[in-house]
Order: structure tokens, then sequence, then C-alpha cells
């Protein structure tokens, strides 16, 4: 991993990183930002009353039970689902302007037996910069192949997905976005199943993401490292409980109000620790 | 052994059919490959099964004229989809169901208008199961034609169709018009049933645009491949099956289906004796 950073801090190689455009995006804006955000269907409150700002280049967890909303909450950001009320502005606009938004899907919402190899995957990023009726053309695949560089899977790129380990499944669908010069990304349980060395593979890439600005929200269960690797930390349960530093959020009273009683309190000498959700790491999320 | 291959090629319908199966197998393999991946069989059974009215119609007002049967098919077909869209929509009635209903509601709505005729049996056995041998060279044109639109249009949204099927979710983040694509695609699914009408007919259909594409999925890990091999197996199968048909006297659409199946049946074979 070692020639990672570089790769991405290169100057000349400034976000996004792919063709040496600057993003038309200006610097200090709120990359995001939520006012009021409701969806309900079918009779059930899935969200209500989600307000919160996004600034350039932070990386935020999303935590919360299961069935919590994190999912839905993705996908009215990424402009899929309509909400119900309320408004999400990016960069000032509706997210329906953006393809500057990308979605990683859960790894087991791919069907990773279809009949296409790792670069084709990283090549879907590129097809709403390439424009309908079109084919890719050099410096897409130019794209692709400096995208999967990033993330160490260049030796991959003809290898078909299936064959993939866990984390490079992750690092494929990782340069897919960044193939699509993804300024904000949102990643949906990208460290559910993975070992702890996985991890680390995937937080590098996202400290080199960070290094260039790029925003990502990452939804996940395990609260400790929720705390210990990201800059603020997001506690959702229908409505935000909190959104801070892991410190002030990840406080017993916020916490119970998340979880009831599927949270373990432990109670230590140095001071109250919460760090489990006890709820199913790999557990089904149809309601989310 | 020569002069046992080239007999059949002795005859002009003979060349006419060869060339009628591989413009078929063809557009099928593409179009299927498609309906293979997005699990749409089903969906594909149902709208071959369901322009039989618009058959019987084209049938009834222009006789056996080629092109009234082609226009009542290609409309009964887009009626039919737009049908199940609308249902499965509308509706808490889920999109298998609707399919359901559509395909018996517009093959029975088939069978009665051909019950009107006075040959009965022939003609309703005719747009069943196809009669490639009776191809004539203005067919021929028409599936040339229309195929080369079909794999044109394939080919030109190919990476929508791509993300549409691989990614619904990614489709709608990158502003893909999912709906549009959607309809296009089954507009395509039509065109290529309709074309393929005469071939191998309306019950044994499903067969073209499924089997020589699920071998092909057993044997490789490219989409591009993936629709190249299908055609070729496809192709394949519709050249042997001619000879069984001529040989052995069996009817022609079944023989190609047979010999498509006998290839899905030997590959899945093959793979199933090397897992162990």
């Amino acid at each position: 991993m070692r020639n990672l950073r570089s790769l991405l801090s290169r100057q000349d190689d400034r976000l996004p990183y792919l063709t040496g455009h600057f993003p038309p995006h200006e610097k200090d804006a709120a990359v995001l930002e939520a006012a009021g955000l409701g969806f309900q269907y079918d009779g059930t409150t899935a969200l209500e009353q989600i307000s919160f700002k996004l600034h350039p280049g932070e990386r935020v967890a999303v935590v919360g039970p299961n069935g919590a909303g994190k999912s839905t909450l993705f996908k009215i950001i990424a402009g899929i689902l309509k909400p119900s009320s309320g408004q999400v502005e990016v960069y000032g606009h509706e997210p329906g302007g953006h393809i500057c938004i990308a979605y990683v899907p859960q790894r087991n919402q791919v069907d990773w037996n279809f009949p296409v190899s790792v670069a084709d995957v990283v090549m879907m990023g590129r097809v709403g910069k390439i424009g309908m009726l079109r084919w890719p053309r050099a410096r897409d695949w130019q794209a692709v192949h400096r995208a999967l560089e990033v993330v160490q899977m260049g030796e991959m790129a003809g290898r078909q997905i299936s064959e993939l380990s866990g984390g490079q499944q992750q690092r494929v669908f990782i340069a897919r976005a960044l193939a699509q010069e993804a300024e904000l990304m949102l990643m949906d349980e990208p460290l559910t199943g993975l070992d702890m060395t996985t991890q680390e593979e995937i937080f590098y890439i996202l400290d080199a993401l960070r290094d260039q600005g790029v925003t990502v929200l990452v939804a996940m269960h395990d609260l400790k490292v929720a705390a210990e690797r990201f800059d603020r930390v997001m506690l959702l349960n229908h409505r935000l409980l909190g959104l801070g530093s892991p410190e002030d959020v990840f406080t017993p009273a916020i916490l119970q109000q998340a979880y009831g009683s599927h949270l373990r309190l432990i109670d230590t000498n140095k001071g109250m620790m919460v760090l489990e959700d006890t709820c199913c790491e790999e557990g089904d999320h149809h309601h989310d | 052994m020569i002069e046992w291959l080239l007999e059949p090629w002795h005859y002009a319908f003979m060349l006419r059919a060869l060339l009628g199966t591989t413009l078929v197998g063809i557009v099928c393999a593409v179009v299927g490959s498609y309906i293979v991946l997005r699990g749409m069989s089903f969906l594909g059974d149902a709208l071959a099964h369901a322009i039989l009215p618009g058959v019987a119609v084209g049938y009834l007002v222009g006789g056996s004229a080629q092109d009234a049967l082609f226009w009542g098919a290609l409309g009964a077909a887009l009626l039919s989809a737009f049908g199940i869209g609308a249902i499965s929509r509308g509706t808490k009635i889920k999109e298998d169901t609707a399919i359901g209903v559509i395909f018996a509601g517009m093959f029975a709505l088939g069978i009665a208008l051909v019950s009107t005729v006075r040959n009965y049996a022939g003609d309703l056995a005719h747009f069943l199961f196809g009669d490639v041998l009776a191809i004539r060279t203005a067919d021929l044109w028409r599936i040339g034609g229309l195929g080369i639109v079909v794999i044109l249009i394939v080919f030109l949204l190919y990476k929508e169709f791509l993300v549409l099927s691989f990614d619904p979710v990614l489709a709608a983040t990158l502003r893909i018009p999912a709906k549009g694509l959607n309809y296009a695609l089954l507009v395509l699914i039509a065109l290529t049933i309709v074309i393929s009408l005469q071939a191998v007919g309306v019950a044994l259909m499903v067969a073209m645009l499924t089997t020589p594409a699920a071998t092909a999925y057993l044997l490789t890990r490219r989409l591009p491949v993936m629709m190249a091999l299908a055609a070729v197996l496809s192709v394949l199968a519709g050249l042997v099956g001619l000879y069984v048909s001529y040989y052995l006297g069996i009817a022609s659409g079944a023989a190609i289906v047979l010999t498509a199946t006998f290839f899905f049946a030997l590959t899945w074979g093959i793979k199933a004796w090397r897992k162990n």
C-alpha cells in the first residue's frame, strides 16, 4: 500500500484525480446540507426531522440499530429516493443534478456471478460522464486503471468479479466511485464481514481520500471503530440523535436512546465504556 | 459423407431455412443474454405467447401476408409488455402474477380468434411451432433488416443496459433514464420475438431466447463473450437442428430447440462433473 498516498497526492493529480479537472464547486461551501428530511412508506416512518451539514473532506460514521434508516438516508442523499418531506442540497443544488455522489453498495447486494471483469465494473462509474450512445474512450480506460491503482487493484483488472476476496470486492467498488469522480461517497457497511487486516487496508484508502478532500459517509455497526477512526459520528434511529465528536455523541444517555436494550454498557475504572451494538452484524437489512 | 452433408442444401427452401435460423439465432442470443442475466425468462415466454392474438388478427385481416402478421404480432407484444408494467406498478399485484394473467389471457384470445378459421388445427400449429422450412425471401429481408436494427440498438445502449442490469442503484445515481431504457429493452425483446416467430413459433420461443444464452453463461465470465458464444451456439443449433429435421423428419422448430437443449445439457453436465 506504500505508493498509494503518493499516487493520490501528486499535485497534478488533485481531485478529480483522474482527469485533472478541478471540481467546479467552491472550496468551503457545505458539501451536503439536509434540512428536515423525512421519509415515510406504507404508513411507517423511516426517517423524520433529519437536519445536518457535511464539510468537505470529513469522514463521518453513521451508526444506529438495524432498520434505523441508514440505507434510506443514503438513498435519499444519492437522489435515488425522494424524501417525503424536507430537502437535501449537495453543493447548494438538489441531488438530482449531481453525479458527483457515489453510493457504494453493501457487498451482499451485488450479483458477484455477473459476467463482468473488475475493469468493467469500475468503468460503470464513468457511464454518466461518457454520455448516452457512446463507447468508452482511451481516457476513460485510463481513469479506470488509475482508479484501480489507487486501491491497489491494478493487477486484478482483468479478473472476473467472482474471483475476488471480500476486501478486494470492497476496493473495486471504491475504485468505481473514484472513476465516477465522486466528491461525496456513501458507503453502506463496507466493513461488515471483513477481518481486521482487511479493514485496515480500507482505512488506508479512506485516509488517502480524506487527504484529497473527498467527503465520506460510512454506515456501520462497530461503535468502537466509529469512535476511533472517524472525524464525526452520526447516531441515527429514525431521528438524528446526535452528530458530533464520538465523545459528545457516544454518551450512555444518547446511546440508550438509540439502542435501548440492544446495548452493552461496560463500567470501567476510567469511566463508562459503551461499545457494543449487540445487534446482528450480518443480519438482514430488508427494513433498512 | 460429404454428399450426405451437402444433400439438404440442394434445396432452396433448406438454404433459406438455414439463413433464417442463423439470423434469428444471432438476434435471439444477443437479446437473450440480457434476459438470462436479468432473470426475465418468464416475461420472455409470456410475451412470445401474448403475440398470438396479434398474429391471429393479422391472419384474419391479411391472410398469410406476412406484413399483417408482423404488425399484428408487434402490436400485441407491445400492448402486453406495457400492460404488465401498468398492472404491476399500479396495484399491489406482483409482476410475475401480472405476467401470468396477461400471458394466459392474451394466449386464450389468440386461440379463440384462430379457432374461428376453418383450418383451425393446422394454422394454430403453424403459429405455435413455426415453420422455418416455409420461410420466404421477403421474410429473410425483414428478419435481417430488423435484426440489424435490434443489434445496433443493443450496441449503442450497451453500457447503459449493462449498468441497469448489474446495478440499478448506480444507474439511478448516474441519472441514467432507467424507465425509458427498461421499456426500450422490452421493445427489443418484442421485436426479437416477432422476427423469430416464423422460425420457432410462439411455444418454443423462450428456448431460443434463453437456452443458448444460458449455455454461454456457464462457459464465460464476460458479457460480450457471452453474447458472441450464445450466437455461435444458436447458429450451430440451427444448423444441426435442420440436419436432424431433414433426415429424421422431425418438425424443424422442435429439432432446433432440442439441439440447443442438448448443448446446454452437455455443458451443464461437464461443468457439474468437473466440479466433483
